[in-house]
């Protein structure tokens, strides 16, 4: 397990050396108005979402899913805030729009588990139902503008700071709490017996139904907190942009770190450092200064190279050990 | 909130009639006598409040000329907009108006839209095309204008070496492309003032917002930020102020669109200058629409009223503003 772990962080480490090269001041850091600055910082910051997102996406793929939806999802969570925020400076409000925003998402976890371990419909199509009418929910939320809001409380979640951004705190606390949680009790290997047979662990006792529908209730509870996170962070809801594409980055830092689409075995730690390789990626292309004509043709390259050393057979080819020679 | 749904089972209603009636081919031309004018409209998307007000003229105006209007929101997605558009023939509209998402790829459509002799407009965005009998006239404002606008402020407030950073908007999008250039081109008289470096920010907040925290990293000094839009410039004060720096005095920031959140933020003194992108259009793009039909010349390119705004105009102008 640990071996797998190894091209992603060459990866991770590879383009954070690309950064040191070309802007030798990437790795300062500094302390400014009680809270850390700096590049890392910021990798960090902006890179919590997607990590949160990820870490629900991650057990929806061990039984075998996927989740689109996440992104629409946290479009929703960040309209509700804002819209129920509007100018009020109260934390009672800024905590009352979050409950609010994180009880829907839950709702709508429970409509995505409805369709795929109720009614039995692929998992794909079960979420892109919610992916694309999201969008339009969280644009009837906002009546279609982008709702601004002034509150000191809610601009803790996405742009705060405890010393190190209060994002990045939320999603290693869930990191943390999930890494406890499936991996001290026997729910982490049920999940993984779901996602390699669904039928075979219902016969042997697991209630497969129930784990498949309290994953995607997480993700979509993960996909809610990372809603609050985007639109706090820029102080307002866009409904159209926030989190959009965030279910593809999600899916890819699962991928990269290693855990398989046909579920299964899955890999906490892959995922937290597929998350940051994504993350860094992003703040490569903006600090090196990649043409923004080419940044996607550069992003498919890295993506590329990350992907294939991590398949079987270059896996096999780039192993240093020895092959047994019949004496 | 009504209008908000029946604006989407429209669209849902609209891609089901493409679906359906994709075989039927054939038909006659467009039924425009004897009554009331029908216009496709296929917005760009809602991804920010300049387009929402856009969006709004243009309806609010089309209900005051008597025309039906069948309007479409492609999400940002040319594909989204070509369907639409293909919608709008099938259904022999008497007139298609649209804003296009990029500047290219839209030969084909407008050549079946010609074909079926039904007029198009553009607005607010054009496209780059060889061809200029695909479309009867282009209503909007003119980009690179308001890039050389902000470029001539500059010139005229910058004293010594300056360094700029640009967040562009979309990549390939008419505004980012001209409002880049119309700047390039007025900066370029002082070579004293230098862009040392340029990102898409997407039109968004948070695009503005991230890509403005990698640049106070990177780059040793900036003087001015030059933003394609207000929403980027608002993320890129927030970075700013996270960075320890008083957006306005340290770095002075100019915008482009002067939407009422930026304009806050202008008589706030956290902006320094916007050039004003007018997005009521809804008017004269009926009165166009009404030419068009009846058959009467129209001038190729119509443009756009509009200004600029210093803090102190900001200060007078915020309570009136719509949008």
């Amino acid at each position: 397990m640990k071996n797998r772990l190894i091209w992603p962080l060459v990866a991770l480490a590879a383009l954070l050396l690309l950064n040191l090269v070309v802007t030798p001041s990437f790795f300062a850091l500094r302390i400014q108005d009680g809270a850390l600055y700096g590049g890392l910082v910021d990798v960090l910051k902006n890179g919590a979402p997607t990590l949160l997102i990820a870490l629900g996406m991650t057990l929806v793929i061990a039984t075998r899913g996927i989740d689109l939806s996440v992104g629409a999802v946290a479009a929703i969570a960040g309209a509700v805030s804002c819209v129920h925020i509007g100018t009020s400076d109260s934390a009672g409000t800024a905590f009352a729009g979050m409950a609010m925003a994180l009880l829907l998402c839950a709702l709508l976890g429970l409509w995505n588990g409805f369709l795929v371990a109720g009614m039995g419909i692929q998992p794909i199509i079960a979420t892109l139902v919610l992916m694309t009418a999201g969008r339009g929910i969280a644009m009837l939320v906002t009546e279609g503008q982008i709702v601004t809001v002034n509150n000191s409380a809610y601009k803790q979640v996405g742009a705060g700071f405890v010393v190190l951004p209060v994002a990045i705190l939320i999603s290693l606390l869930v990191l943390g709490l999930v890494a406890f949680v499936t991996r001290r009790t026997a729910l982490g290997m049920l999940i993984e017996s779901v996602g390699v047979n669904p039928e075979a662990s219902r016969l042997a006792g697991v209630r497969s139904g129930t784990i498949i529908w309290t994953v995607y209730v997480f993700a979509a509870v993960c996909a809610g907190i990372a809603g609050l996170m985007i639109s706090s962070n820029v102080s307002a809801a866009d409904a159209n942009n926030a989190g959009l594409w965030i279910e593809m980055d999600a899916i890819l830092a699962v991928v990269i770190g290693g855990t398989s689409l046909a579920g299964g075995r899955y890999s906490l730690t892959g995922t937290l450092l597929g998350a940051l390789i994504i993350q860094t990626l992003t703040t490569t292309v903006y600090t090196i200064g990649v043409a923004p004509e080419v940044t996607l043709v550069f992003k498919a390259i890295v993506v590329i190279a990350v992907c294939l050393v991590q398949a079987p057979k270059a896996r096999a080819a780039l192993s240093f050990r020895k092959v047994a020679v019949p004496s | 909130m009504l209008k908000k749904i029946t604006t989407v089972a429209s669209v849902v209603l609209l891609s089901a009639l493409t679906a359906c009636s994709s075989g039927g081919g054939g038909g006659t031309a467009p039924s425009n006598g004897g009554g009331t004018i029908t216009m496709g409209f296929a917005q760009v998307g809602a991804e920010s409040g300049w387009r929402t007000a856009n969006t709004k003229s243009i309806q609010d105006e089309a209900k005051a000329a008597g025309i039906d209007l069948k309007f479409s929101d492609a999400q940002q997605k040319q594909e989204n907009q070509i369907k639409a558009i293909r919608s709008y023939i099938q259904q022999k509209v008497s007139v298609i108006a649209f804003s296009p998402v990029v500047e290219t790829g839209w030969d084909t459509v407008l050549l079946e839209a010609k074909r079926a002799n039904i007029p198009v407009i553009l607005t607010d965005r054009s496209i780059d095309s060889d061809d200029t009998s695909l479309y009867k006239t282009f209503l909007g404002s003119d980009f690179v204008e308001e890039g050389r606008k902000a470029g001539d402020w500059l010139v005229a407030n910058a004293s010594g070496p300056t360094t700029v950073v640009e967040l562009q908007g979309t990549t390939g999008a008419a505004p980012a492309n001209d409002r880049k250039k119309g700047f390039e081109e007025k900066i370029a008289a002082k070579p004293d003032i230098k862009v040392v470096a340029s990102q898409t920010g997407d039109f968004t907040r948070s695009g503005g917002k991230q890509v403005m925290e990698a640049f106070l990293k990177s780059q040793p000094k900036i003087d001015v930020v030059y933003a394609h839009n207000d929403d980027m410039g608002l993320g890129a004060i927030e970075a700013i102020k996270a960075a320890g720096k008083v957006p306005g005095k340290d770095i002075k920031i100019i915008t482009v669109d002067a939407v009422k959140d930026g304009m806050t933020a202008l008589a706030n003194g956290e902006i320094n200058f916007i050039v004003e992108c007018n997005p009521l259009l809804g008017k004269q793009l009926m009165d166009l629409a009404k030419k068009v039909v009846a058959g009467e010349d129209v001038p190729a390119r119509v443009v756009t009223e509009e200004g600029t705004f210093t803090q102190e105009q900001a200060k007078t102008a915020l309570p009136q503003r719509q949008y």
